[in-house]
């Protein structure tokens, strides 16, 4: 490629004074975390602020429960309409004028939902912390949903869904909700465009004046604030939020049952996506800990065994992860990766083959130290803003759990024994424990996936 | 505060430190992307970014993912037109073993015949996976320059193509190494929980003795600016909408900075939040368009040197003619043009901005990544910490007139077309 002289690989990869030693490692920091004020209003409204003054800035979640009230009535397709134009009027602000108000103090809030919860999320500078309360109250209160809005924005979602639905990793998603927990509602992550075609603007109206309440919900502020001082504020921003609803939890839906892995065909193809799963346990139970050690054993960080098996020694992937999703009552845990078309087979079965393994061939020490560090030290850099603060808290407090939960992982993490990484990969791993979907080009995989067997 | 050095060998240093973390950041910046990788070996400088991980002289193959993550700490590396990364972030503890692993690979990387032919495997995966099996794969950033730009530096695919990233050989790699990873063609960058005096030192330790050699004379991509409007179809088989990108030169940001803020800024007041230029006009009051957006910067603004693009793009209903599009899209630009934004408008997109800086400020990896970026790119990482103030000091003249320069100019126009596909 170039004819100037250069030394050859062989030549690069050696130097005079040969390998050198790994430098140990120094005396590790504490995760530092600050003081979380804890408060209900007399709205129902949980407030929870978390001073961290790392940047003039400030982060804001609010989760609102946002279960289906009354399946079978449409609730997927109003509550998506309902968070597309929560920001799109008010009585005294239109869409313009709410985005121009936000921006004003460098500020943005968006909102989005799922059949678990519907989530404000926004960040903006410190100081123009009244400014975004105001806007969300307005928002939260005043939204008209104006019709000509909710015409507008049902055409977009229409064209948005067939746009995601096009995505690969949007019907796989899609099938293996389906597979894992039938027709609860937890699978309604993204409406049909026929349900989104239905909806009214009266609808979405009253979905929001009977769902979108502030008892049972959670607003967290991170960031260069004073705890007391923005409570205060938010007391009296949202003071006239109020219902006497309170924000509806989602059922936990049935755990998923070991079964054949359900082929998908999608024409045209030239990638397959692998996506198994199984039963887990959540962070309260007492073997997450254990669990969460041999999930980076196997597939949960890049030095996994999975993913040096089938990325770094065959090539058949560009990335394989596994981990637990929590799910209303527990937790569920996902094996998910994208291989040729032509190493389908192969690579569900050095899959099969690696979750075998891990069951039957515990984690060594090594393994199980380096995975240790890993959750430790992956923990305290996702601390290491306030956005990354602000989503953990408001993720815990939705399960009932505080930063004291957090403090403590690490030495949760430390104690964890050998065996009990051996216990957590034989009861969470073992191949015979998932069910799952493999999407591709069925008349391209499918003789070759169907001859492994345990394909329906 | 930012603390800078070279070293004997060449190689530039970069720390900034921040007591309020108990993080450490390590990356360093090759002076080499993708508009440097020769005609042939198209994904080139790409493929050797993955060459790097595969283990050097004091590390077997993956021992450096191990370490990293064994000592609690995320990694990665990325290509872009004009420079490739590497980085980690860690606890603060790792700092020496970072700064050892970084120098032991750009000392002496393995670079051999089986990882090598893993690495395209992994490579061609990448791009299947972001490419070749998604709707809109590599737009615009794989399709757009090939119709705005002439030259192979400038128009070529990144990522490569198949053919030619199976005939790469360990010679190329070889000759790729020396020729561009030399060390002072290199900088390191080290941010978050440090002391400047002793960070130096165990730079100095594990870097200062690879053997300083020649650097490459960067050649200058520049092009001439198309004069006229080109235009392109391409089919994409997944995508169920059309959609269309528009690419327009900026100014060189290390001769006329002002002017390329001037340029981020219109992208702004065209394509950012509700009340934007664009999103107002074809989104919500004509209804043309399902999204929006406009950026500076093919691969975000001021990561690049000239020339770079200034981008609009849109997925739209099959309903509505391309054309009808782009002529809204150029009325708006001529009222810019001739009216410029009001100062509030203005105004409102500097708060944003600075909010964003301060976003990136607030994390070690991207704060490193940013400064390291323009250190390398600029040879002044304070560009990143004087944005804010700049970009307030743009007027709405200059934004007008960067508006006026889009529609006197020539340039490159996208549309992706679905295919009707046996799955349409």
């Amino acid at each position: 490629m170039t004819t100037a002289t250069h030394r050859s690989a062989e030549q690069i990869g050696r130097t005079p004074t040969g390998p050198r030693p790994l430098p140990d490692l120094g005396v590790t920091r504490e995760v530092p975390l600050p003081d979380v004020t804890d408060t209900t209003l007399s709205t129902g409204l949980r407030v929870l602020v978390a001073r961290r003054a790392s940047v003039p800035m400030v982060e804001l979640r609010l989760r609102v429960p946002f279960a289906d009230p009354d399946p079978g009535h449409g609730h997927p397709a109003i509550a998506e309409l309902l968070s597309e134009t929560l920001l799109t009027g008010t009585a005294t602000r239109d869409r313009v004028a709410v985005d121009d108000d936000l921006a004003a103090v460098g500020a943005e809030l968006g909102a989005s939902v799922d059949p678990e919860r519907l989530l404000v999320h926004g960040s903006g500078l410190a100081d123009g912390l009244p400014v975004v309360l105001d806007v969300l109250a307005d928002l939260l209160t005043g939204a008209t949903h104006p019709d000509h809005e909710v015409a507008r924005e049902r055409e977009r979602l229409v064209e948005r869904i067939a746009v995601a639905r096009a995505q690969p990793r949007t019907i796989a998603r899609e099938a293996l909700q389906r597979v894992r927990f039938g027709d609860h509602p937890i699978t309604a992550e993204m409406p049909t465009a026929e349900a989104v075609t239905a909806v009214t603007a009266a609808q979405v109206r009253a979905t929001h004046a009977a769902s979108l309440v502030p008892r049972g919900s959670t607003l967290t502020l991170v960031g260069d604030v004073d705890p007391a001082a923005a409570t205060a504020a938010v007391e009296r921003a949202l003071g006239s939020w109020t219902s006497e609803r309170t924000a509806l939890e989602l059922a936990a839906p049935p755990y998923p049952t070991a079964g054949d892995l359900v082929l998908v065909h999608r024409p045209g193809s030239v990638q397959s996506q692998l996506r198994l799963s199984g039963p887990a346990v959540p962070r309260e139970d007492p073997a997450y800990a254990a669990l969460q050690l041999a999930n980076l054993v196997f597939g949960g960080y890049f030095s996994s065994r999975w993913m040096e098996n089938i990325r770094e020694d065959k090539g058949y992937t560009y990335g394989a992860h596994s981990g637990a999703e929590f799910i209303p009552g527990g937790a569920v845990l996902g094996v998910d990766t994208d291989v040729a078309s032509d190493v389908t087979a192969a690579a569900l079965l050095e899959t099969r083959y690696e979750l075998g393994r891990l069951s039957a061939v515990p984690p060594t020490a090594a393994e199980i130290d380096a995975a240790r560090s890993y959750a430790v030290g992956s923990l305290l850099i996702s601390l290491d803003n306030q956005g990354g603060l602000a989503s953990t808290i408001a993720g815990l407090a939705a399960v009932g759990l505080d930063l004291d939960w957090l403090r403590a992982h690490p030495a949760r993490l430390h104690a964890v024994t050998p065996d009990e990484v051996a216990e957590a990969a034989l009861r969470f791993f073992a191949p015979s424990g998932f069910s799952g979907v493999v999407v591709g080009d069925a008349d391209v995989i499918g003789r070759g996936v169907r001859a492994l067997g345990g394909i329906a | 505060m930012l603390h800078r050095t070279t070293l004997a060998n060449g190689l530039r240093v970069l720390l900034v430190p921040d007591p309020a973390t108990p993080v450490v950041g390590v990356a360093v910046h090759v002076d080499v992307g993708f508009r440097s990788e020769p005609e042939g070996r198209t994904g080139f400088a790409h493929l050797f970014e993955h060459l790097m991980f595969q283990g050097s002289e004091s590390l077997e193959k993956l021992a450096h993912f191990r370490h990293v993550q064994g000592s609690g700490g995320v990694f990665n590396g990325s290509t872009h037109q004009d420079y490739t990364d590497y980085f980690e972030v860690l606890p603060a503890a790792a700092l020496e073993r970072a700064l050892f692993l970084e120098a032991d690979r750009l000392r002496a990387p393995t670079l051999s015949q089986e990882n090598l032919a893993n690495q395209i495997d992994v490579v061609k995966e990448e791009i299947r996976l972001n490419v070749l099996n998604r709707p809109y794969g590599g737009f615009p950033w794989i399709l757009l320059p090939p119709v705005l730009y002439d030259t192979f530096p400038n128009a070529h695919n990144g990522y490569g193509d198949f053919s030619e990233l199976e005939q790469a050989s360990l010679d190329d790699a070889a000759a790729f190494f020396d020729t561009y990873y030399a060390p002072g063609n290199a900088q390191v960058t080290v941010a978050g929980f440090i002391d400047v005096d002793e960070t130096l030192a165990l730079v100095e330790k594990h870097f200062g003795d690879i053997p300083a050699r020649p650097t490459p004379v960067r050649p200058s991509f520049a092009e001439p600016a198309p004069g006229a409007e080109r235009r392109q179809a391409v089919p994409d088989a997944h995508a169920p909408l059309p959609a269309l990108a528009m690419g327009f030169r900026l100014p060189d940001p290390a001769a006329d900075l002002d002017g390329y803020l001037a340029h981020m800024l219109l992208a702004s007041v065209l394509g950012d939040g509700e009340a934007a230029r664009l999103q107002r006009r074809l989104v919500h009051a004509d209804g043309l368009v399902t999204d929006i957006s406009a950026a500076a910067g093919l691969m975000g603004s001021l990561d690049a040197r000239d020339p770079d693009t200034f981008t609009i793009t849109a997925v739209h209903p099959a309903a509505v003619d391309p054309d009808r599009v782009i002529g809204a899209v150029d009325e708006e630009l001529e009222k810019l043009a001739a009216q410029g934004p009001s100062a509030d408008e203005l105004a409102r997109q500097v708060a944003r901005w600075s909010a964003g800086a301060h976003q990136e400020n607030d994390r070690v990896m991207y704060r490193m990544l940013g400064l390291g970026a323009r250190e390398l790119l600029y040879g002044r990482a304070e560009i990143t910490d004087e944005l804010p103030g700049r970009l307030a000091a743009v007027t709405p003249a200059a934004v007008s007139a960067a508006a006026a320069t889009l529609r006197g100019a020539g340039r490159g126009v996208l549309l992706v077309e679905p295919a009707k596909g046996e799955d349409a």
